[in-house]
């Protein structure tokens, strides 16, 4: 009785923690866990269209760049982008589907989103260990009209492999050497200080249910929750608050027809309005794929979504991508992703 | 002559049918026999499988990091050096105090059940302690990370850092600040998550009992302590150790209710009050996203870790039970 019990509610909870799938035909794809809502969105807004389907799975960009690689889907998705060179060796095609903004939240009595500023060296210094408490002097010089309690700051970050997490620390890797050489850039690293919690949804809660704490989430998160975020001074020393067009100037200002494979990533990039903290996530698929006419499907489905689906990336909270990279995109894909004979599969 | 064919051609259409039937039933018998054979040779191929593919998958991460692996803690994925101890540390840690709480707790109430409990009250109870068992950990992970563990952090812990701030060993097992994620949150939880195994199975056992043993000793002038103690323990000791040991094999790899609350953080710190990561959460927290082979290879030796541990539990407990059958002389 008791193990059938047992199995049971094992059972439920696998079947609970299982991530969704979008249920269709044809075209197939994996990896990253950020993008699924508006994969799953756009798929959905496609298929009532044209009716052409689209099963994505979000099982991680590891798993989404190691389907590519073995050519069991049809595209691969990845939060953090590969190497040109791998993308050679792998005989794969590369481009930014879409973006979020990163932000720094935090739990401070009486302090509103977006009262407080941060820069680049003091927030690698607070999650360092190196600023112990709220009332140090480098937060306070960049808060001179703001009272800062003198509680010691309790630092919550992500305990899961994410592309939130790569994107945050590549910034802190930017601009602190300190950071760089000690911990590094990763999905995942060797955090300092602080705790873990799981997903976004996990720093979140550590952070409001901890007095004096500070976390880092995806844009959207924060907005939904009512965190509060703070602003952030950026490379040209601007202080810029997190808004989608703060984010899409990063995405702007990027040097994108410099980047091999579109190996670009958006943190700390130039420009005056850009947020520091600005991230894309990825699409892979095979330069000769073995399927060309679901290849092709697929790239259909992604000019649809670039054309078209801007607005729904917006409800939720993501930045679509801006129309100088998104020609770049087309015209990667006419040169690099060939059909059997040879010719492109998309003009 | 005649009369004797007559009589002889029933007996040996008789003797056809009867070896027809005997045959039938050799028959299904080897049926039988071959089909639990096969569900024990797939049962056994599963286990293989398992340990043979934990095994393989581990084997890039032995080659790049070794022994090391084993007696190191720390755990980073940017160079790619991983250690096991952090999260071994913490997966026995969170049992360890998960059993010093359930286990007294647990055979306590199935005694209070069995032996003290008003009739009319033992059902209700009963049930609600088993229905502590058909709660998904998730719930579990819930409620300690909400309500748990800010009643340990403003109430419990405050008052064991007080408590033993003067002993010198325990002053750094309880070594401050009162913390919402650690270690010790979650062997509590734990302890509440493996409690209605260990209840309900020793009230099973002790319900086996025969009330004829029990008068006896009542009859002798025994108390209800010395019963329990020198008759019904002993002769349920088997019973009892199985059900600690299913509840020691889930908090071992209890995973979702962990991970809420553990704070997961792969480093050993002396308190018990910091945070910390189990196995199984930590498996639970990076497979997905990891990136490389060796890292992936790295999560996956953590598993097999996590079986040999659940194994030698396993062992330790038959031994235990092999021996307490020697001594009762079965």
């Amino acid at each position: 009785m008791q193990a059938t019990r047992f199995l049971r509610t094992a059972v439920l909870t696998l079947a609970m923690g299982v991530s969704a799938v979008v249920q269709a035909a044809d075209i197939t794809g994996a990896g990253a866990t950020f993008p699924y809502p508006i994969y799953a969105k756009w798929a959905d807004a496609y298929k009532k269209e044209t009716g052409n389907g689209l099963n994505y799975q979000s099982i991680g960009s590891g798993g989404g760049i190691k389907q590519i690689k073995a050519q069991t889907v049809t595209f691969g998705a990845s939060d953090a982008p590969l190497k040109a060179e791998e993308l050679t060796a792998n005989n794969l095609v590369q481009w930014p589907m879409v973006m979020g903004g990163i932000v720094p939240v935090v739990d401070l009595d009486g302090i509103t989103p977006g009262e407080l500023t941060l820069d680049g060296p003091t927030l690698a210094k607070i999650f360092l260990g190196d600023i112990k408490t709220w009332d140090d002097p480098a937060i306070k010089k960049l808060n001179p009209s703001v009272t800062l309690p003198s509680a010691a700051i309790a630092v919550v970050h992500r305990s899961d492999g994410s592309g939130t997490t790569f994107n945050f620390t590549d910034y802190l890797s930017k601009v602190s050497a300190d950071w760089k050489s000690k911990v590094g850039e990763n999905t995942s690293v060797e955090w300092p200080a602080g705790i873990g919690a799981k997903g976004n949804e996990g720093v979140a809660n550590n952070v409001m249910q901890t007095k004096a704490s500070i976390g880092y989430v995806e844009f959207a998160y924060a907005k939904q929750n009512k965190l509060t975020y703070t602003k952030l001074v950026n490379k040209e020393g601007k202080t810029v608050e997190p808004t989608m067009e703060a984010f899409q100037a990063a995405a702007a200002n990027a040097d994108w027809t410099h980047a091999p494979g579109f190996y670009q990533i958006l943190t700390d990039q130039p420009g005056a309005a850009s947020w520091p903290i600005t991230a894309a996530t990825f699409i892979l698929m095979q330069n000769k794929p073995q399927d060309p006419a679901a290849a092709k499907e697929a790239l259909q489905f992604f000019a649809w979504a670039y054309a078209k689906g801007g607005k729904m990336a917006e409800d939720l909270d993501y930045i679509p991508m801006p129309d100088n990279v998104v020609a770049l995109v087309k015209k990667t894909w006419a040169a690099d992703i060939k059909g059997g004979d040879g010719k492109p599969l998309m003009n | 002559m005649a009369d004797f064919a007559i009589d002889d051609y029933p007996m040996q259409l008789e003797n056809a049918k009867r070896a027809r039937v005997f045959g039938r039933f050799r028959l299904s018998d080897r049926t039988f026999h071959g089909c639990t054979f096969f569900a024990v040779l797939i049962v056994l191929a599963l286990l293989g499988g398992v340990i043979a593919a934990l095994v393989y998958g581990s084997v890039p991460a032995f080659r790049a990091l070794g022994l090391r692996f084993f007696v190191t803690q720390g755990w980073n994925p940017v160079t790619e050096r991983f250690g096991a101890l952090a999260s071994v540390y913490g997966t026995l840690m969170t049992s360890l105090i998960a059993m010093l709480i359930a286990v007294p707790v647990g055979i306590g109430s199935a005694i209070f059940l069995t032996e003290l409990c008003p009739q009319f009250l033992r059902r209700p109870i009963g049930i609600a302690i088993e229905l502590l068992a058909a709660i998904p950990s998730i719930i579990y992970g819930l409620w300690g990370f909400f309500i748990f563990a800010p009643f340990m952090q403003d109430y419990v812990q405050p008052g064991l850092i007080a408590l033993f701030a003067k002993v010198p060993l325990l002053s750094t097992v309880f070594a401050g600040p009162p913390a919402r994620n650690s270690v010790l949150t979650a062997g509590f939880v734990l302890a509440i998550m493996v409690l209605p195994f260990i209840t309900s199975i020793s009230r099973d056992v002790f319900q086996t009992v025969p009330t004829v043993l029990k008068e006896a000793g009542y009859g002798l002038g025994c108390t209800t302590w010395e019963v329990m103690r020198n008759i019904v323990l002993p002769y349920t000791g088997a019973g009892v150790i199985g059900g600690i040991m299913l509840g020691l094999g889930r908090a071992l790899g209890e995973t979702m209710a962990v991970t809420f609350i553990i704070g997961n953080v792969p480093r050993i710190s002396g308190s018990l009050l910091a945070a910390g990561t189990t196995i199984s959460s930590s498996i639970a927290n990076e497979f997905t996203e990891a990136v490389g082979d060796i890292y992936t290879s790295a999560l996956i030796e953590l598993g097999l870790i996590l079986f040999v541990i659940t194994f030698v539990v396993l062992a330790i407990s038959r031994l235990m039970l092999l021996r307490i059958e020697q001594k009762k002389g079965i």
